[in-house]
């Protein structure tokens, strides 16, 4: 060294400022989250103008989900690979005009539930009577999550069911009852199945039916021939489920056309949804893998088109669980929330914003901006809604999370990240795997209350507006559960209770609602989009077939507006490309569209 | 296999005569830069291994103008680059957060421990080694190392190890690799026998890209090695055992931690044994 005593000393100053550095950074990080000192609810009234009350019990529902048990052969992970089948969508499937609850059961022998909403705050299981409880039989497979979407265009939402086997098609009896029509349908015998959606994809006004395969479909989990079932890459597998696009043929039954438009992929999907991102009126279709990257199909109304590395969100493999869409910047375009798995010490994924930017020649791009919104870090993140808890004009997110918990002190992350790094011939082989000998992995995780200042930031309140459950959350849906113009949620948790927390809003804010109906469209205008402009902003939302992880939100679209808005208008994008627009819209109204003739 | 002594000025980061130098040789310093490339260009190539180029980038540029700051201000002349290119690729492959910030914080403690952590002349930690094991201790929250990319499949692995068992042993330090990979395969074994967890798991991170990074480059760094060819298979024979032993406490990141705490100890033991007080007692090899 040629410098002399105080060169180096400087230098070695410099070096522990170095050192120091990781410390000062998470005191900085610390000071811009939220401190939470307790729960009340007129602070929390105050402070974010909402707060969620847990009412699942007052309401009637005692529902506890029960996982399933697969073959003996993999005892020794079983609570890692059977992690998943707790599901939730809502629906008002008698047409009453008030939301119900249809929740997934895993075990076999065990029942799913219709919670038929009773308008008094209560709400009745009325799964059995309605011939959708008992759907878990040997043999059968086991309940993996549920959609809604009035296939047939009479006015009532059908049930379809995806299973870890055979999936199931029911058919609504104008609300009295469903009728099993799934041999009819045409469909697979077995899929082992984690997401599916409804969604019009050629605009002939008939719900189309896509259903995305987890674990491949030759394989029967309770009866398995070799322990050689686990993805071959944590990164890049692609020895997953085959996926099917059903289309509807208008008479029951559905063909399968997935190859023949373009959507051909056995990645390990976890999570779907169908949007118009671009605009073209045509919904594309996003999805999201485990082990791997996301894929977006854009959609020309008559083939697909895998553009997931052209658009960006196709080139960083992670986890993929989930996949919302929200106009969160109030732009009238959708960002696409995607969740992965944030373990500190062990792995980082962070959960992805997707937020678009048009280029030139109509392409679409899409930057990740979960890191800057403050909305990336989640914890072994799961189901995930946007929703205006505060009704104060800008979209708030909602994330749930938390793998298996078991023994708090006992965790099985050094041997699950020892094994995922290696071969592909020793991690797809579950005899190659350590016991979890009842060890937890990312267990007893806290939940996210995301709230959007409308300024490009996010801020998690979950404490502060009393969400404290550390339940392993699998499905979180939104819905104006007693018609207040209040956002509730519902939580499915594996292994654990549903949830249902009631929202009590702040009155100085105002709402509006649309309940839509498509006539030359499909019925439940699935795919319509509404856009609401007041006081120089605009939001859009669209009526979805499925979103976030195994849910469904309510089909009537919610918009918060803040204090004293003033709507300018309102503009309403048909499926079928009718475009209305409606000038004399009021606040805190709910309006029932119907497509114009 | 040749045993050989290197004198002590050579490990300095200064740029060495080429003219006379031959290829594949210990001293041609652009072997293990373009080896380390080649990795980082046919991971991407083939699985899209690079989250982001511009964090990648960001390591190396910040590695390479450390080192040149430095380098120009403590020794008086520009440095000779391979070094901190190594640095810095092996931080921007090694390293994986979300943010850009741990990438520069990384390279820069990196860099600037080979100028503040040093015994008669020498730095005592192989710079990426050291970085990387410092940002996973304190930044855990922030960062991980790489441990799943790669795609887990068998065809990349058996290249890479062709490759640079190959580079390695032209280098005439195959020992060292051989010597680390025999005894993590034994330990592995062996704790598999202790614990009852089926032997592929414990055999199962070495054949992730991580080690691939850590058994070609970090543990055979020549600049952090003792001398002797017998005192470097002791060497990697001991940090195998240390990293056994943070393996039977659940240490994620134990080849790291282990290399860590047993490389400059052996160097500084190495160091003292051959300095001008000691000499006479130095053991010949």
């Amino acid at each position: 060294m040629k410098r002399g005593p105080a060169a180096r000393i400087l230098l070695g100053v410099f070096f522990f400022a170095l050192l120091l550095t990781p410390f000062a950074i998470r005191i900085i990080s610390a000071r811009r989250s939220v401190a939470s000192n307790g729960f009340t609810s007129s602070a929390a009234l105050e402070r974010h103008g909402f707060y969620f009350t847990e009412v699942s019990k007052s309401a009637g529902v005692n529902f506890i989900h029960q996982a399933p048990t697969l073959d003996p052969k993999l005892k020794g992970i079983m609570p890692q690979v059977a992690s998943m089948g707790a599901s939730v969508s809502i629906v008002d499937f008698d047409h009453d005009g008030w939301s119900d609850i249809y929740v997934t059961n895993s075990a076999e022998g065990s029942n799913n539930a219709l919670y038929r909403n009773q308008h008094d705050g209560t709400f009745k299981d009325v799964a059995p009577e309605m011939g959708v409880a008992n759907v878990n039989q040997p043999g059968t497979g086991v309940s993996m999550g549920a959609i809604w979407g009035d296939y047939d265009n009479d006015g009532y939402e059908d049930l379809l069911l995806i299973k870890w086997g055979r999936p199931e098609l029911f058919h609504n009896d104008s609300g009295r009852g469903f009728t099993r029509v799934t041999e009819q349908a045409n469909l697979p015998k077995w899929i082992n199945a984690n997401t599916a959606v409804w969604f019009d994809y050629d605009g002939d006004g008939l719900l189309d039916l896509f259903i995305g395969g987890y674990y491949s479909e030759a394989l029967d989990l309770w009866h398995l021939s070799s322990t050689k079932i686990m993805p071959d890459s944590f990164e890049y597998a692609k020895n997953g489920g085959r996926k099917y696009l059903f289309h509807n043929l208008g008479n029951g039954k559905f063909e399968e056309i997935s190859d023949k438009v373009g959507i051909n992929s056995r990645r390990w999907a976890l999570a779907s949804s169908a949007i118009d991102l671009r605009g073209t009126g045509h919904p594309d279709l996003f999805i999201a893998n485990d082990y791997g990257v996301s894929e977006l199909y854009l959609n020309d109304g008559k083939n697909f088109r895998e553009s997931g590395e052209q658009t960006g969100i196709g080139f960083a493999p992670k986890s993929g669980m989930n996949v919302a869409f929200g106009d969160i910047m109030n732009q009238g375009k959708y960002a696409i929330y995607v969740s992965n798995i944030s373990e500190e010490g062990v792995l980082i994924q962070g959960n992805n914003l997707w937020m678009p930017r048009d280029e030139p020649n109509g392409i679409i791009k899409f930057d990740n901006l979960a890191r800057d919104l403050g909305i990336e870090l989640g914890g072994w993140s799961f189901g995930a809604q946007f929703a205006d808890f505060n009704n104060d004009g800008n979209l708030d997110l909602y994330l749930t999370n938390g793998y298996v918990s078991q023994d708090k002190n006992r965790s099985y992350w050094y041997d699950f990240s020892k094994v995922a790094g290696g071969n592909s011939t020793i991690i797809s082989d579950e005899k190659n795997w350590p016991d979890m000998d009842n060890r937890s992995l990312s267990g007893y995780q806290q939940k996210r209350v995301w709230v959007n200042d409308g300024a490009g930031r996010f801020v998690d309140v979950a404490h502060a507006v009393g969400i404290t459950d550390t339940y392993d959350g699998r499905a979180v849906a939104v819905a104006d559960l007693w018609n207040r113009g209040a956002i509730d949620v519902v939580v499915a948790n594996q292994r654990g209770p549903l949830l249902i927390y009631k929202n009590t809003v702040t009155q100085a804010n105002r709402w509006v609602e649309f309940e839509l109906e498509g006539t030359k469209s499909n019925r439940s205008a699935i795919g319509a989009q509404v856009t609401v402009f007041w006081d120089g902003q605009q939001q859009a939302q669209s009526v979805s077939g499925g979103s976030g992880f195994a849910a469904q939100n309510q089909r009537r679209l919610h918009f918060g507006l803040g204090k004293h808005p003033n709507i300018e208008k309102v503009l309403v994008r048909w499926p079928s490309g009718t475009v209305e627009t409606l000038n004399k819209i009021s606040s805190d109204q709910r309006y029932k569209l119907r497509e114009p003739q | 296999m040749s045993r050989q002594t290197i004198e002590p000025q050579r490990m300095e980061p200064l740029a060495a005569p080429m003219q006379k130098t031959r290829w594949f040789s210990l001293e041609n310093r652009f072997v293990p830069p373009l080896f380390i490339t080649l990795i980082l260009v046919v991971g991407h190539l083939s699985f899209g291994m690079l989250e982001s180029y511009q964090k990648t980038f960001i390591a190396i540029g910040t590695s390479l103008l450390a080192e040149l700051v430095l380098g120009r201000i403590f020794h008086g002349k520009w440095p000779h680059l391979a070094s901190a290119y190594i640095t810095g690729i092996s931080v921007g492959i090694l390293l994986r957060s979300p943010a850009f910030w741990p990438y520069v914080l990384c390279s820069l403690i990196s860099i600037t421990s080979k100028y503040v952590l040093r015994m008669k002349g020498r730095h005592l930690w192989n710079p990426s080694n050291f970085g990387i094991s410092v940002l996973l201790a304190l930044a855990g929250d922030f960062v991980t190392s790489l441990s799943i990319q790669w795609g887990n499949f068998l065809w990349p692995m058996l290249v890479i190890w062709a490759l640079g068992a190959t580079i390695i042993w032209r280098l005439r330090r195959f020992h060292i690799t051989g010597t680390y990979v025999a005894s993590f395969i034994v330990f592995a074994v062996f704790r598999s026998w202790m614990t009852g967890a089926p032997w592929q798991s414990e055999i199962a991170p070495i054949t992730g890209p991580e080690y691939q990074l850590f058994i070609f480059f970090m543990i055979t760094d020549p600049k952090t090695t003792v001398r002797s060819w017998k005192g470097q298979c002791i060497v990697a024979f001991l940090v195998a055992l240390v990293e056994m032993i943070l393996r039977f406490n659940q240490a994620i990141y134990a080849p790291f931690y282990a290399l860590f705490m047993v490389g400059p100890v052996a160097l500084a033991l190495d160091i003292w044994l051959h300095s001008p007080r000691t000499k006479s007692f130095a053991p010949t090899v």
